[in-house]
């Protein structure tokens, strides 16, 4: 059951890795919907491009069986983050829906969250963020444009759960499974991102997360995250579940 | 033991007043080059405020480089004030008597300087009043305590004020000796902070009770202050080579290793700028040596311990970053002069007599240590963050910037400088300790030579 009161979900996500096929489109619908500066070659070549989902690409067997694995990687959403107790600022803190948030206004850019971040999922603003004038209309009006020297990073697209919560609250109805998509997961062309409330036993990333192939990314770290994976498939291996999670 | 002179009071006034009541000649052009390097370092941190954090050399996943590093180090000297002051001073060492106030003032001056790396190396540095002060409780957002980050301006705020304080009490007897000496603006200057010091027995006992108050109140502080600071580094869980249980002792030796050294430095370039042979002595500097190779020996036990932690856990990824930072390039070329500088080259060599109570050898092997345990946090630091972990796409990437340097070299120059302008004004040694130690040594007679006893430490 969803009602959209606020604090009664947990927002989550589930990655099927045996459907990602790395076409990157998370990736650029991530870019457009949050107001992610241009990585241009300037920046990557430093060190300091801002993704906030990644597809990160490895080989799997040695050469000539190598196999190319595709990962989607984001914010974990990690119930028991390493980067909340050490900011002084409470900037980033965990949320009751289950989301470690980033707060751009109270964040001073000490840059010990992004430290303590196994996943590398938090991105710093070395400089004011700048886009070709013919851009410049482009840019989502729900969205903070992040000046620089504050941390970013992916926010599971709160402004559209905000969105739907609002128009669900309103309309004096719940918010319907799958009626909140983040801009990943409607990119999505195979389905392997899917967003939902872990707090409904009958949504469908509950179910999805029931699946034995269930793993978390860095287990060992004890983060607890929010965003679950679950294994790829190798019809030739015939691998048990859980093999990808050896990954790293 | 060398022969010692009988040091009258008039002799003791001369020499040690001739920074306050003339100006050697060597004062106003280094003033002036430090304070021309000072105004450049300024004007470059101002601009790095104004372009934004960019022009250093920061990348992911290396988020913190140089000015973390040249905070920790500015604050590991800072532990020489503490460690002369207070615990030589509660354990009645007479020998720390000339040299307590150097090191209180390199405590002030260091810790001034170590507050501004953090403001500076901070996104934002405009809001940092925002991040210590918690001038906006009634919004409901209190910092979050749970955060070095928030430890670290509590510590160091509390030890720059005790430090200020205690600087200022063995000032005051000091104060008024200069304020029967001086005319004009400096009799009005000294007048107004001798506080009425008129030497009688209530204001003297008043000024000891002070003191020795202070030095048991700081004590705590001297094992709060580089705990926390290793703090920043120990609590962050997902680090290796960051998160280890023995950071904070670990700092606190090293820091006091460093710290010493550095008055060591001091007393040297003293000595030799304003000819303080007879009140600086060889002595001073066998001790100080004998009390280093204790810290450095106990200190080389806690980075042998750091080192081969990884070993008793066979914890892969801490095996793979001790392995970066001893035998990789360019990391193992840093590790080996860390190694000799810190420890390997000056603690042998102060095994002799003749080096301890040698000035020139001295200055220079505590010039050493203190290169060395520089190298030592930023072995910490940077390797611990450049590590290649399994989800890290960039590693490696941080070559400090020109702007960096710059701010890095500013620090030297700006603790320099303040030093310079303090012994303007008032008198590095302490008249009356210098004064006090000489009623509480006597000479023994032993065959011809007259030998200094020291009676306060026989009992």
């Amino acid at each position: 059951m969803t009602t959209a009161e606020f604090g009664t979900h947990k927002w989550g996500m589930v990655v099927d890795v045996d459907k990602c096929i790395g076409c990157n489109a998370c990736v650029i619908a991530c870019q457009a919907e949050n107001n992610i500066p241009i990585n241009t070659q300037d920046r990557v070549e430093r060190a300091r491009s801002i993704s906030w989902i990644r597809v990160e690409r490895y080989w799997e067997g040695d050469f000539p069986d190598a196999k190319a694995r595709f990962i989607p990687i984001m914010c974990q959403h990690c119930e028991n983050a390493p980067c909340e107790p050490v900011c002084p600022v409470y900037a980033t803190y965990h949320n009751s829906e289950g989301m470690n948030v980033q707060v751009y206004n109270r964040c001073v850019g000490t840059r010990y969250c992004a430290n303590g971040c196994p996943y590398i999922v938090r991105f710093f603003n070395y400089w004011e963020p700048v886009w070709p004038e013919s851009l410049r209309n482009h840019l989502n009006p729900d969205v903070t444009v992040r000046s620089r020297g504050i941390m970013e990073k992916c926010s599971f697209c709160v402004h559209r759960i905000r969105r739907e919560s609002r128009n669900a609250r309103s309309a004096g109805v719940e918010i319907a499974d799958g009626a909140v998509q983040t801009a990943c997961s409607s990119a999505c062309p195979t389905s392997a991102l899917n967003f939902g409330n872990f707090n409904d036993p009958d949504s469908k990333v509950s179910k999805m997360k029931e699946d034995k192939r269930h793993y978390t990314l860095l287990d060992q770290f004890g983060t607890d995250p929010n965003v679950i994976y679950l294994a790829k498939i190798d019809a030739d291996k015939k691998v048990g579940a859980g093999e990808a999670a050896t990954h790293g | 033991m060398q022969q010692r002179r009988e040091l009258d009071q008039v002799y003791t006034n001369r020499k040690l007043l001739n920074g306050q009541l003339d100006t050697p000649k060597w004062w106003l052009p280094t003033v002036s080059i430090l304070g021309v390097v000072v105004l450049i370092g300024v004007v470059v941190i101002a601009t790095m405020i104004n372009k934004g954090l960019g022009v250093t050399g920061l990348a992911r996943p290396v988020y913190w480089g140089l000015f973390i590093t040249t905070f920790v180090f500015w604050v590991g000297i800072s532990h020489a004030g503490i460690m002369i002051s207070a615990i030589l001073r509660l354990t009645q060492a007479e020998w720390r008597r000339p040299v307590t106030r150097a090191a209180e003032l390199l405590t002030v001056f260091s810790l001034l300087t170590a507050l501004v790396f953090p403001l500076i190396h901070a996104g934002r540095p405009w809001r940092i009043a925002y991040w210590i002060m918690p001038y906006d409780i009634s919004r409901g957002i209190y910092p979050n305590i749970r955060s070095p980050l928030i430890m670290d301006p509590v510590a160091i705020s509390t030890y720059l004020t005790g430090s200020t304080l205690f600087l200022y009490i063995a000032l005051l007897p000091d104060l008024g000796n200069l304020r029967d000496r001086t005319t004009g603006w400096k009799n009005a200057m000294y007048t107004v902070l001798s506080l009425g010091w008129r030497g009688n027995p209530r204001q003297w006992k008043m000024q000891t009770v002070g003191g020795i108050l202070l030095s048991a109140l700081m004590l705590p502080i001297f094992v709060s202050v580089h705990s926390i600071v290793s703090w920043d580094f120990a609590v962050a869980a997902a680090v290796e080579g960051w998160h280890s249980t023995i950071f904070a002792p670990y700092f606190v030796i090293g820091a006091v290793h460093s710290g010493v050294s550095a008055v060591v430095t001091m007393m040297a370039l003293m000595r030799w700028l304003w000819k303080w042979d007879d009140f600086i002595r060889p002595e001073h500097f066998d001790a100080l040596a004998r009390l280093l190779i204790v810290v450095a020996t106990g200190w080389l036990a806690f980075t042998f311990l750091e080192l081969t932690f990884a070993l008793y856990g066979q914890d892969a990824p801490e095996i793979a970053l001790r392995e970066m930072q001893m035998f990789q390039w360019p990391w193992n070329a840093l590790f080996i002069i860390f190694f000799l500088t810190a420890y390997a080259i000056p603690v042998p060599m102060w095994l002799f007599k003749r080096v301890r109570t040698n000035i020139a050898l001295m200055f220079w092997t505590s010039i050493l240590v203190n290169i060395g345990m520089w190298l030592e946090r930023f072995l910490i630091i940077v390797p611990g963050l450049a590590r290649r972990t399994p989800f890290v796409y960039t590693w490696e990437a941080y070559r400090p910037s020109a702007v960096e340097w710059t701010i890095f070299i500013w620090s030297f120059a700006w603790v320099t400088f303040l030093m310079l302008l303090f012994s303007k004004f008032f008198p590095l040694v302490p008249l009356f300790e210098q004064k006090e130690s000489q009623v509480f040594t006597e000479d023994v007679m032993i065959g011809r030579a007259k030998i200094p006893a020291i009676i306060r430490e026989a009992d």
